[in-house]
């Protein structure tokens, strides 16, 4: 019900939404749990364990009922709370977790058969016969469990994350937040004030109190306007700061477009990670129910939130109003009521010695011990004064007191403590570094209490930081004490509810230390108390007090389950943000991609690079009759390949010699000028981490290459082996990967055709196989590189990147002119494999030298990484698993990678394992299949029979044991 | 008590009121056949089949908060076997099978949900690899299933098979792979190995090991000394420090490794999905909750919970994997302290004190391996002898260089693995 | 998590990469033993409590330095440069 005269809405903007199909009207300025009051809706949705019906409980983020699915198709958004839904037109609600609908729910008989399903019922049964458990019992219990649903299908929404610096944060911006902000901002700080309501004031906006002889929210105005004038400062409203981290780290959740009709320019949210040198907490309190029977009821609310709909938002959410609470401040909410014209039915304070005077009536000692109505509240019983009476009632506010906001001191795992004359816990002082809680979450309840505290903590913040606080007075507001006399739960007839979402009553409690689970958080897990989307927000402190009291222990020596980050949910898009589609990594392109994709190859991932798989000609229908062309006519021809994803390192000092003996296994100081040598390099504990060539330029001048996938390894390693281990060497290194270009030109006419583009032809005499030199491509400065991972004649040439693609595409032409062209990572591996050349399908981090058959290329003279480990007597046996090659009997038969190998004879279990495929293709070469692969003690085996079995794929082929170099083992073509 | 269907409907009518406790609050007694160092899941079901395979009831189990309240109890709750590496090969498939056998052995549902685990890969060479795994899983006689794209479609439609950065080439499905309800499975031990005579005391935090002449003779706690003739440690994160207390100094860095549960949404995911480019992993709880982690934070850490930028790793992978999920919201991260190993692979051994054993090195893979782990400790500390599962869990394997299980291949960088 | 890079300045952990204990620092003469090596590459203090490491300003200078950390509270204590790294 909408009360005249009341509320901080805009009453001349009207707002049409709908809920559940039904259409309602609102104001601007309202939450959808606002407008839902306004219209008189009170059942809102249902509880997740025995669906009983639930209406709004709070208004703010820690809302446990009243969770509602926003939007419609792909951008429906599950789970939403109505209490921080704002209001816009056009706005669709529905209800969650009821079927057919929210007033008849089917699963609602759930709550009849209830007596049998207590806390932890389903460790005791379902277990008979075993095959129901997946197909009956779960599926049964997943459909009934959850609340609202994803919808299954992409999101559409955008969504950002930014960074953002500061000198001080201030977390909330009710009067504690905006005296310290102000305070702080005043003093010349950088300050970012963020606050998780679209509006800053925080109980300002839902309290009649003066501050500074004026309303509070319009001092609230000022204030903020005032800050929003000056540069140093940040207003971050709609922003919930969801968790510390360490070093002054904070993550929060900006809410940028959920309160519109979708923009589509703008992100629905945004998630900043946000670095400040001090932060000041000032996120205020939670007011937590009281446990009486059926506590639960759709119009039984929190007194602080029923305060709040009728001055910030103009509604009683009742129309004869009852409050019952245990502390002054729940008498509050009676006297706005009553000065707002809404009818108080009933005061009931459970506290005796209470003298109210006022126009309603008030039952001082009173409790509440029974309430009715079945989809909302319609009367309460009460206790008083040794009897009972009922009243009528559709709206209860009740307040057990006030919880403080700690949440956020106990991310780094400090423990909250209890203070006794607020029946709370407390934030401890110096749980979070540089965190400093202040106001209402530090336990000071009054405006003037908040006021004062928000300023004097900002004052010794700014001096931490080495700043000074201008002196300024504080501006007047109520200083009313707040007494409070703890009352957890009442005894009677009925459940009384402790966590509203997860249906844990404080029976189950007692069952759970009835049972021995008497740890907090046995009791927790056991129960599931807590453990809903509010965390515990409304609960946690009853359930505990409970438990206390069942276990007989006191609070403190109860202790307290861990509030982990994030307080407030976060959408895992918000936090992902930016990473749907191909934004989850960086996409690298080579200089010749747009050449390759242009002759139609398919651009495959290699790491974050794109490389061609093959380069289709008409006519050809399958990527192998183009693979097998490409072979053919690099090892009749020639054939053009971009190399530039390799790894490029340049290493120079007059140590560099040195630094790449001990780097490398096998030795680099001897390598002339002007040649290339195969580098292995071995991890400190004695396993192959990479290989590749390394280019002697001068004397104190190398370039070193990696594989693709290790480039980045390889340099972090290098930094480590000459920052830390190798100080004594004076080297030098950078990785210059993306600063040249470099193509191989491969097979018995790459002579030629690189002729056709040096301005200098080359000969065997000045590149000799394995010499390297500078040269100049066209006029470009480049470099040449005469080796080969083909087999073939072979060379890379090498200039600046920005040449790239006019290089490759002269290549090209050159080679097409001579029967040749591009070929792709298909043939790549053909005829590295007709070669016995490995690559990280052999190397894959569990090989040695030794299992390679490099052992030899560990260099004995000589210190380097991994030596001493690759000594290890584990790592030279015979029996290890050795690269060999693989070639069917048949050689039409095909070999998988992956397949396992097993002696002839032998049953193809692990026991009997010798092994197993690594790489295989179809060799045009040998017009056959052939394989890499490991076998136990295999270079002794050679000749022998095995058999090679993919259960996966269903091959079971018979290969014999060969040499891995099936292809020209003695060099010839590489030299020719 | 046994538990039962009729005994639940019974105690519904009768108004639970006779439920019994699922275990004791014994006092320490001065002395012990053995003490078992942690009560968590490994450590419980150490003492289980301590009491059950071998008849040792005289047991201790000492752990220093409560019972269930390390990685057991904050896991992402994957069952599986899917190892290829000779040792952990068979020692998983011990573990399942143990597993499938679990509610019946504990008459406890521990909700073992074999739902079936599907690994994706996005290169041909991945693709190699896994088949590689696939063919020991079936060599080891147990089960895995290649998936090309569009059997991965079929399983998990929701992906997002046309705009990926890593598209999407198959699948491995393990089908016998699932999920269980974690802090049930320390439950379920707890209570069998307490109604079998153990004693399981909580809040006792042992403070040193007592060794004379090479041999055990007992623990100190902070609730007193404690004699055993043999003491087994199972402490997870914290072995380095325990294991100090013997005066050894293990292969074992403490890593964090961080976790993610988002609030509860209708069933909307079927199986445990694994990402291949970027770790990310999910399934979805009973509850509805989606349960899903990623890789450690990477830098050493007791604290039990992370940082920002893993976190928002899990979510990017999440958001390019299945962007169908992005609405779901995060309710929940904590973090476990992880002891990683040296390859990735955990230990199961003696020492070189006489009557100490340890048990440790779990890695980010602990859950799993809770009924496996405690059968084979148990095994080895009541018979002397290396149970045959996990014969390969070596500590001197660093050293020699035999028998190293690096299932990743990154090498002896602990947090690699 | 923040680490003042003695280069750079205080830096987000996101620039950095963790190396690795910073026992290996002391890396042992290539005739030390099995012992030594064993000691070196696989076994830790694993301290909780204050723990020296090697971290490396990746995506930043490039600089390895040893970091002191406390692994409960994540308290960084400070940074020094690997001594190879201010050249």
């Amino acid at each position: 019900m909408r009360v005249e005269g009341k509320g901080l809405i805009d009453r001349s903007r009207r707002v049409t939404f709908t809920f559940d199909d039904r259409r309602m009207t609102g104001y601007a300025g309202d939450t959808l749990a606002s407008a839902l009051l306004a219209n008189d809706v009170r059942l809102v949705g249902r509880s997740f364990k025995y669906h009983r019906p639930r209406g709004i409980l709070t208004a703010g983020s820690e809302e446990p009922n009243a969770l509602m699915t926003i939007g419609t198709g792909a951008q429906a958004e599950p789970n939403q709370r109505a209490t921080t839904q704002e209001l816009f037109d056009g706005l669709v609600a529905q209800s969650q977790n009821r079927w057919p609908s929210l007033a008849r729910d089917v699963l609602s008989v759930n709550d009849l058969i209830s007596p049998f399903l207590g806390a932890g019922f389903y460790y005791k049964t379902f277990m008979w016969p075993r095959s129901f458990w997946e197909k009956l019992y779960e599926p049964f219990i997943r459909r009934a469990a959850g609340l609202g649903a994803l919808n299954g299908r992409n999101n559409p929404d955008h969504y950002e994350r930014a960074f953002a610096f500061c000198d001080v944060l201030v977390i909330g911006a009710g009067p504690t937040g905006l005296m310290a902000a102000l305070t702080a901002a005043r003093a010349g700080a950088d300050v970012i004030l963020a606050d998780e309501d679209s509006r800053m004031g925080g109980r300002l906006l839902a309290e009649t109190g003066e501050v500074d002889g004026k309303p509070g929210h319009l001092w609230a105005e000022e204030v903020l306007a005032e800050l929003a004038a000056l540069p140093n400062v940040r207003l971050m409203p709609r922003t919930t700061v969801t968790g510390a981290y360490d070093q002054g780290t904070y993550g929060a959740l900006e809410r940028v477009g959920q309160h519109r009709p979708r923009e589509p320019h703008l992100p629905l949210e945004c998630f900043w990670r946000i670095a400040a040198k001090r932060a000041i907490l000032c996120a205020g309190a939670l007011e937590r129910p009281i446990a009486f029977p059926n506590n639960d009821r759709p119009g039984i609310m929190a007194a602080g939130a029923v305060r709040a709909y009728l001055n910030r938002w103009g509604v009683a959410p009742g129309r004869a109003v009852t409050i019952f609470g245990n502390n002054d401040d729940a008498h509050r909410t009676a006297q706005d009521l009553a000065a707002a014209g809404v009818k108080v039915a009933a005061l009931i304070d459970s506290r005796t010695g209470i003298e109210v005077k006022a126009d309603y009536p008030v039952l001082t000692g009173g409790r509440v011990v029974a309430t009715s109505g079945r989809l909302g509240l319609a009367r309460i019983t009460v206790q008083h004064g040794g009897g009972t009476r009922t009243i009528a009632t559709d709206c209860l506010a009740m307040s057990g007191g006030w919880n403080p906001t700690v949440h956020l001191t106990c991310h780094m795992n400090g423990r909250p403590e209890w203070r006794e004359d607020i029946a709370s816990f407390v934030p401890k002082p110096g749980a979070i570094p540089g965190l400093v809680a202040a106001g209402a979450c530090n336990g000071t309840f009054s405006t003037a209490g908040c006021l004062a505290e928000g300023a004097r903590v900002a004052a010794e913040t700014l001096a931490d930081l080495g700043m000074s606080a201008t002196k300024a007075d504080l501006p007047r507001a109520e200083d009313g004490a707040y007494a409070i006399e703890p009352l957890w739960h009442i005894p009677g007839k009925g459940r009384k509810w402790l966590d509203f979402q997860n249906d844990v009553h404080v029976k189950d409690i007692k069952l759970a230390v009835q049972e021995n689970f008497r740890s907090v958080e046995h009791m927790k897990r056991y129960t599931t108390q807590g453990m809903a989307t509010d965390q515990g927000k409304n609960s946690n402190v009853a359930a505990l007090a409970v438990l206390a009291d069942v276990s007989g222990r006191g609070i403190p020596e109860t202790g307290t389950t861990t509030f982990r980050p994030p307080y407030v949910p976060v959408s895992i898009a918000a936090m992902g943000a930016q990473a749907q589609g191909k934004g989850f990594a960086p996409q690298r392109f080579t200089t010749s991609h747009a050449a390759s994709v242009e002759r139609g190859a398919p651009m495959i991932e290699a790491g974050l690079w794109y490389r061609p798989s093959y380069f289709p000609r008409p006519g050809e229908r399958t990527w192998k009759e183009a693979c097998d062309r490409e072979v053919k006519m690099v090892r009749s021809a020639v054939g053009i390949c971009d190399v530039s994803t390799l790894g490029k390192i340049d290493i120079q000092g007059p140590d560099a010699a040195a630094f790449l003996d001990f780097v490398y296994a096998n030795t680099f100081s001897t390598l002339p000028v002007g040649k290339v040598r195969y580098g292995l390099m071995l991890r400190e504990d004695g396993h192959v981490m990479d290989d590749g060539t390394t280019a002697r330029l001068g004397e104190t001048h190398y370039v070193m290459t990696t594989t693709t996938a290790a480039a980045g390894p390889v340099m972090r390693h290098l930094e480590f082996v000459a920052q830390v281990l190798r100080p004594d060497l004076d080297v030098q290194m950078i990785s210059v990967t993306e600063q040249w270009a470099q193509f191989s030109v491969v097979g018995p006419r790459a002579r030629a055709v690189l002729n056709g583009v040096l301005d200098t032809p080359i000969d065997d005499t000045s590149f000799p196989y394995m010499g390297c030199g500078a040269v100049s491509v066209s006029g470009v400065a480049g470099r040449l590189f005469r080796i080969s991972f083909s087999g073939e004649h072979a060379y890379e040439v090498a200039v600046p990147a920005r040449y790239g693609e006019s290089l490759y595409r002269l290549l090209l032409a050159q080679a097409e002119v001579l029967g040749g062209g591009p070929y792709g990572m298909e043939a790549l591996n053909v005829m590295r494999i007709e070669k016995g050349f490995i690559t990280h399908a052999e190397i894959h981090g569990r090989t040695t030298a030794f299992d390679i058959g490099m052992d030899r290329m560990v260099s004995q003279k000589k210190d380097c990484i991994g030596q001493a480990a690759s000594r290890r007597p584990g790592l030279l046996e015979e029996g290890r698993e050795q690269l060999v090659g693989l070639k069917p009997l048949q050689p039409a038969s095909r070999i998988t990678a992956g397949a396992h190998l097993f002696d002839e004879g032998a049953a193809t279990k692990r026991q009997n394992d010798k092994g197993y495929v690594t790489s295989v293709c179809w060799s045009p070469t040998l017009d056959s299949h052939i394989a890499l692969g490991f076998v136990a003690n295999g270079r002794a085996r050679l000749g022998e029979k095995i058999r090679a079995v993919d259960h996966l794929r269903g091959v079971d082929t018979t290969c014999e044991i060969v040499n891995p170099v099936f292809f020209d083992p003695e060099g010839g073509r590489l030299r020719g | 008590m046994g538990y039962s269907g009729l005994r639940v409907i019974w105690e519904g009518l009768t108004g639970q009121t006779g439920w019994k406790p699922v275990w004791r609050d014994p006092a320490p007694k001065p002395e012990y056949d053995i003490v078992i160092i942690g009560g968590g899941g490994h450590g419980l079901s150490t003492a289980y089949y301590l009491a059950k395979e071998h008849g040792l009831r005289n047991v201790a189990v000492l752990e220093k908060g409560y019972l269930g309240g390390g990685n057991v109890g904050r896991n992402t709750t994957i069952v599986r076997a899917n190892y290829f590496l000779p040792g952990n090969s068979e020692f998983y498939s011990h573990s399942l099978k143990l597993w499938e056998g679990l509610e019946a052995d504990l008459n406890y549902n521990v909700m073992h949900s074999q739902r079936g685990l599907i690994n994706l890969f996005h290169s041909d060479g991945q693709r190699d690899a896994f088949v590689r795994r696939g063919n020991s899983m079936i060599n080891q006689g147990d089960d895995a299933i290649l998936l090309d794209r569009e059997g991965v479609r079929k399983h998990l439609p929701y992906l997002d098979f046309d705009n990926v950065r890593f598209p999407i080439y198959g699948g491995l499905l393990h089908p016998r792979g699932g999920t269980a309800r974690h802090d049930a499975v320390a439950w379920g031990y707890a209570r069998g190995a307490d109604r079998r005579g153990v004693d399981l005391i909580q809040n006792c935090e042992v403070t040193g090991i007592d060794i004379e002449g090479g041999k055990v003779k007992g623990v100190q706690t902070t609730r007193g000394a404690i004699r055993a003739k043999k003491v087994g440690i199972v402490v997870a994160g914290r072995s380095g420090q325990v294991a100090a207390m013997a005066g050894m100094r293990l292969p074992i860095e403490s890593h964090v490794l961080q976790a993610f549960v988002t609030e509860g949404l209708k069933p909307v995911i079927d199986h445990v999905v694994s990402f291949g480019m970027g770790h990310f992993y999910i399934s979805q709880s009973d509850k509805g909750g989606l349960v899903f982690g990623g890789d450690l934070d990477f830098y050493p850490s007791y604290a039990a919970r992370g940082n920002l930028p893993m976190k928002e790793h899990v979510m990017e992978a999440a958001m390019t994997l299945m962007p169908m999920i992005g609405k779901a919201r995060v309710l929940r991260s904590w973090g476990g302290i992880m002891d990683m190993t040296p390859d990735g692979s955990p230990i199961i051994d003696k020492t070189e004190t006489e009557g100490l054993f340890i048990d440790c090195g779990w890695c980010y893979g602990g859950f799993k391996a809770v009924p496996g782990s405690g059968y084979s400790f148990a095994h080895l500390i009541a018979t002397g002898t290396h149970h045959a599962p996990a014969a390969k869990f070596r500590l001197d394997r660093f050293r020699t260089g035999r028998g190293l299980m690096d299932e990743e291949g990154t090498g002896a960088q602990h947090n690699l693995h | 998590m923040r680490i003042t890079c003695p280069i750079c300045g205080e830096r987000d952990r996101r620039e950095f990469y963790y190396g690795g204990n910073a026992v290996l620092a002391d890396r042992p003469a290539r005739d030390a033993g099995e012992a030594a090596w064993d000691a070196y590459i696989h076994l830790r203090d694993n301290p909780a409590g204050t723990s020296r490491e090697l971290w490396q300003h990746e995506v930043g200078c490039g600089a390895w330095m040893v970091v002191e950390r406390d692994t409960v509270t994540h308290a960084v204590h400070g940074a020094t440069l690997a001594p190879g790294a201010a050249r």
